[in-house]
């Protein structure tokens, strides 16, 4: 008659965790075909798939951040591209430092600061020649600017469309205040023209083999640090946040630090997701915070699957492969598949992808799928 | 329903000036208890706009008692939970938790967190979490964001749940998702939220409305079996309710904002001025 606890889980299921890590082999023998094999094998990667895949996985680290706030815990954010983009500029301003003298005017300056007949690099810029220190910025900048809006929105318990208007504001305001020459950063041309990182040419096909590889082992983490965190029982209390916040304060838990952490999380991992996109595709502007860019990551998620974390690596991949399609293809219509691919999602598959194939699987081997289904989180 | 969320004020300065809303620790409840009594109502007048709800209300609940509180819709009975959970302050009146504890300074987490537990008319759960995790999340525990972050469960801390588990009578339906319940099912689960939280005092406002018959029956075993291990006030319309879990102990008639007689259920019934302004009805 005792009850038993629930059984511990694996952090995956067993099919998953196959799935994660055959796919993983995969994506980390790409770079490698391409530098072994010669341009024209059968076998050959090309250089361009290399990049486009790099970035898609920065992509979908950003992703599943968004979706640990949204999917888990019910926070909309539509200002999550303002966290990637100043973990790209944090990295960003190390990578204009390692130009040194090789710049347009061979000045000690970044060209852009010759340009408006600065003298010196503006306080903010000091120590970022050492990489270490802008990786530090990487994650503190997007981890204290996410920490305390949250603290204030949170407290002042804004919520539902309300936090998200304001998000989507946060990143717009950004974007002005970064279009700006004044503001050090290049204004609206950004960072570009990187020449090296830690030493390395930054274009050599070896960094970006690794450059890939570090993204991809960045992806893993991620995914594996989410879930983790997802199964726990702090994962509980956020679902809990998500479907009855008062019930959950009730039974004697703040929200408010709940929702702070991952909130924060968060933000450092769609910085690190943008530092780790700003060598690979070798320039960083404002236009990163532009709040489309936002609102396209809130797709990804939805056509993932919200609550699944494997739904929007996935949806990450999907949609930006679309868009790479369709913008080489037929440019002028990419905007409208971006916005029907959104309406036949919400209206069709309101789970995304994940929800499908679970859907399908618990079809296929019918009596015991009832248990976890493949892609876990929360159903 | 702003009348679900009982600690909607946790930030107010004036109820909470430390700003420390007190969750995340556990509070070593210290209930003083030496008079036998646990809870102390003394002269509670509670007005809005000039009406009187409390009316010089004057209540006493021994320790490991049953209390049921009747009476007609306005009797006060709803802003006397109030009054005990922090969410009304009183215009006038003491309200004494054990010997010590004036709940009129506390705030409503602070109660909460002393041990006073309330259960509202409509249940919530956790609709997506099993029956076992929402028993698992309202355990009283250290309930801040890294402890929760570490959390395992200790062999002691299931065999609780399931302890709750089998009073409530959920253990079949253990690992489903509490959303699949039947309304008494949530109920009944979410009374064991509540004695999760280890309370000193529950308050049970209409436990079996909306139930079937065999569900209102099933509650009232299930408040029976609470009776001297916990001590208990239930709210109730339901007069045959009431009857099943009274059991000779003593029923509270509450009329404008006043007690109006007090005594067994069967002196209660008798008693003239309950039959005109209630019974008789």
């Amino acid at each position: 008659m005792a009850v038993v606890a629930p059984k511990r889980h694996s952090l995956f299921p067993p099919a998953v965790w196959t799935g994660v890590l055959v796919a993983t082999a995969l994506l980390a023998m790409l770079p490698i075909l391409n530098l072994i094999f010669p341009d024209g094998s059968a076998l050959h990667v090309s250089s361009f798939t290399i990049a486009l895949i790099g970035k898609f996985m920065c992509f979908a680290i950003a992703a599943l951040a968004l979706d640990l706030v949204w999917g888990y815990t019910g926070i909309l954010s539509l200002g999550h591209g303002l966290f990637f983009a100043l973990g790209g500029y944090a990295h960003g301003m190390y990578l204009m430092r390692a130009i040194g003298h090789d710049g347009v005017y061979q000045s000690d300056l970044p060209d852009f600061m010759v340009f408006l007949d600065w003298k010196a690099y503006p306080w903010y810029w000091s120590f970022t020649d050492h990489f270490w220190y802008c990786m530090l910025l990487v994650v503190l900048v997007p981890g204290i600017l996410a920490f305390v809006f949250g603290f204030f929105a949170f407290r002042s318990r804004i919520k539902g469309v309300y936090f998200s208007i304001i998000t989507q504001a946060l990143t717009f305001a950004a974007m002005l205040l970064f279009f700006r020459n004044n503001t050090g950063f290049g204004g609206n041309n950004g960072f570009t023209d990187f020449k090296r990182i830690l030493g390395f040419t930054i274009t050599a096909p070896n960094t970006k083999a690794v450059l890939y590889l570090v993204t991809l082992a960045a992806l893993l983490g991620a995914l594996v640090l989410a879930r983790w965190i997802t199964q726990s029982k702090l994962g509980r209390v956020l679902t809990g946040i998500r479907d009855a916040e008062s019930r959950l304060m009730f039974v004697g838990y703040d929200p408010l630090w709940f929702k702070l952490f991952i909130w924060t999380l968060s933000a450092v991992l769609c910085g690190i997701a943008g530092a780790l996109y700003v060598p690979q595709v070798g320039i960083i502007n404002p236009s990163e915070m532009s709040p489309a860019n936002s609102i396209e990551m809130v797709i990804w998620v939805a056509t993932g699957g919200r609550g699944t974390l494997v739904g929007p690596i996935i949806g990450a991949g999907v949609v930006n492969g679309m868009k790479t399609w369709f913008t080489s293809a037929l440019p002028q219509y990419w905007l409208f598949v971006l916005g029907a691919i959104f309406v036949l999602v919400t209206l069709f598959l309101p789970q995304g992808i994940a929800g499908l194939v679970r859907k399908l699987w618990t079809r296929r081997s019918t009596p015991r799928a009832a248990a976890d289904p493949a892609t876990g989180g929360a159903s | 329903m702003s009348a679900d969320i009982p600690m909607a004020n946790n930030n107010d300065p004036q109820t909470n000036p430390t700003g420390a809303a007190g969750y995340g620790h556990v509070v070593p409840t210290s209930v003083d208890l030496s008079h036998g009594a646990i809870l102390y109502l003394d002269d509670i007048t509670v007005s809005f706009d000039g009406f009187r709800a409390l009316n010089k209300l004057t209540l006493d609940i021994g320790v490991g008692e049953l209390r049921c509180v009747i009476g007609p819709n306005g009797a006060g009975k709803t802003t006397m939970m109030d009054v005990i959970t922090g969410k009304t302050r009183p215009d006038a009146g003491t309200a004494f938790f054990g010997q010590t504890m004036d709940l009129t300074r506390m705030s409503e987490p602070q109660i909460a967190h002393a041990g006073i537990g309330r259960k509202f008319q409509r249940p919530t759960v956790f609709e997506n979490h099993s029956v076992f995790e929402n028993l698992e999340l309202a355990m009283k525990m250290d309930k801040g964001v890294r402890a929760t972050l570490l959390a395992r469960l200790k062999g002691e801390q299931v065999d609780a749940i399931g302890s709750t588990l089998a009073l409530i009578r959920l253990e079949e339906q253990a690992f489903r998702p509490a959303g699949l319940l039947s309304h008494g099912q949530k109920q009944w689960l979410e009374i064991g939220m509540l004695l999760m939280q280890e309370p000193r005092l529950l308050l049970l406002d209409e436990p079996v409305a909306g139930m079937t018959d065999a569900e209102t029956e099933r509650t009232g075993e299930l408040l029976n079996e609470l009776r001297g291990k916990h001590s208990l006030m239930v709210v109730e319309h339901d007069m045959d309710f009431v009857e099943s879990i009274a059991q000779g102990g003593i029923v509270t008639v509450l009329h404008e904002g006043s007690v109006l007689a007090q005594g067994t259920m069967d002196a209660v019934q008798a008693d003239a001025r309950v039959i005109e302004v209630y019974l008789g009805r």
